[in-house]
């Protein structure tokens, strides 16, 4: 393991923080402080409450839950909460951008409004099989299908595997990602019943098949996911289904 | 942009190209290391069904493959899209058929 910098109380680290609106910007600098367990987040917070009230940035939970503190970290999209200043500065500097893929709204937040819309355009919904009426139904937790699917479910949609998407970078159709990570998450629920919908939506345009299989999703995804293997089995699943005259 | 056909086609090609590469890169070092020359070579290729088989489909596959794989590069850098995008993959596979075939015509039939 490689050995972190040790940080004194009376460091001083240079936060380079993005500043600005849909029509541009530029990096500003700010001094802040440092303390041996400060977090990323703590020291944009710093900023806020001591120079720069002005600054825009999202924060909820501050404990790795909500993923609404993501932004990009010295290049790499990041749950700044979770992330400690010791860990990624970098001659004294770290530097701060709005997420990587996604229209800016000011400063460090971002437009998530495309990005929700793709996991709907993927189907992303449960489509209910059963009414309130009927016994629940009983899966195995030890179904091959639900195995599969509960590697995939704890997605909480922070976008941090969008913004590490080269291929949503270049291809602004792709649906990303997330949406098809939910999408193969609900073709392994056997509980729901939109599969074939769903195959057609993650197949059509921007679907599955236009990534890359770089994996950035899943070596940046904070919750160890992996979209990549799910997006594999869409594709799997889609090339299964044309054979099969379903597609 | 890239409809599932056109991803099927790719992997298809791409299968049916793998033994095809083999081959040919076995042939290629036989053929250095062995010492063949160039009328010893045509004299095993001419009038072959075996090799103007193989080196036509290798031609055939490899047009389909690259092209739809540029068709993607040219989408996604160039901002190609929509009629011109599809010609400009057309344009391509055809090319190279039309080198590749001149090629395996050359050395198998003429």
């Amino acid at each position: 393991m490689s050995q972190l910098p040790v940080i004194k109380r009376d460091d001083v680290v240079n936060m380079r923080i993005w500043r600005g609106d849909a029509s541009g910007g530029s990096f500003v600098d700010y001094k802040i402080p440092m303390s041996e367990t400060q977090t990323v987040l703590d020291a944009v917070t710093w900023v806020q409450r001591n120079v720069e009230p002005g600054l825009s940035y999202r924060f909820a939970c501050r404990v790795g839950m909500c993923g609404s503190c993501a932004m990009m970290v010295n290049g790499r999209p990041r749950w700044t909460c979770r992330t400690h200043v010791s860990k990624v500065i970098k001659n004294h500097q770290i530097k701060l951008e709005p997420l990587r893929n996604l229209p800016v709204i000011k400063d460090l937040v971002c437009d998530l409004s495309d990005f929700f819309a793709k996991w709907l355009k993927a189907n992303g919904r449960f489509v209910p099989t059963e009414t309130r009426e009927r016994p629940v139904k009983k899966i195995s937790p030890l179904s091959k299908q639900r195995q599969a699917a509960n590697t995939a479910i704890e997605c909480i949609n922070c976008a941090i595997c969008y913004a590490a998407c080269d291929a949503v970078e270049q291809n602004p159709n792709y649906l990303g990602p997330a949406a098809l990570n939910r999408a193969w998450t609900l073709m392994n629920d056997v509980r729901d019943g939109g599969k074939p919908e769903r195959l057609r939506a993650v197949t059509g345009d921007g679907g599955c098949q236009c990534c890359h299989s770089q994996h950035g999703c899943a070596s940046h995804c904070p919750n160890e996911l992996n979209p990549a293997r799910s997006i594999a089995g869409l594709k799997q699943a889609a090339v299964t289904a044309i054979f099969k005259g379903e597609v | 942009m890239s409809g599932l056909g056109l991803y099927l086609a790719q992997r298809i090609s791409a299968m049916v190209m793998i033994p095809l590469v083999l081959t040919h890169l076995g042939v290629m070092i036989y053929a250095v290391r062995g010492g063949l020359d160039t009328a010893e070579i045509l004299s095993r290729t001419q009038g072959s069904l075996f090799w103007g088989s193989l080196y036509g489909l290798f031609v055939i596959t490899a047009s389909i493959h690259a092209a739809i794989g540029l068709r993607v590069i040219a989408y996604e850098w160039l901002k190609l899209s929509g009629l011109g995008l599809n010609v400009f993959a057309v344009l391509v596979g055809l090319g190279l058929l039309a080198l590749g075939g001149q090629a395996v015509y050359t050395v198998v039939l003429a």
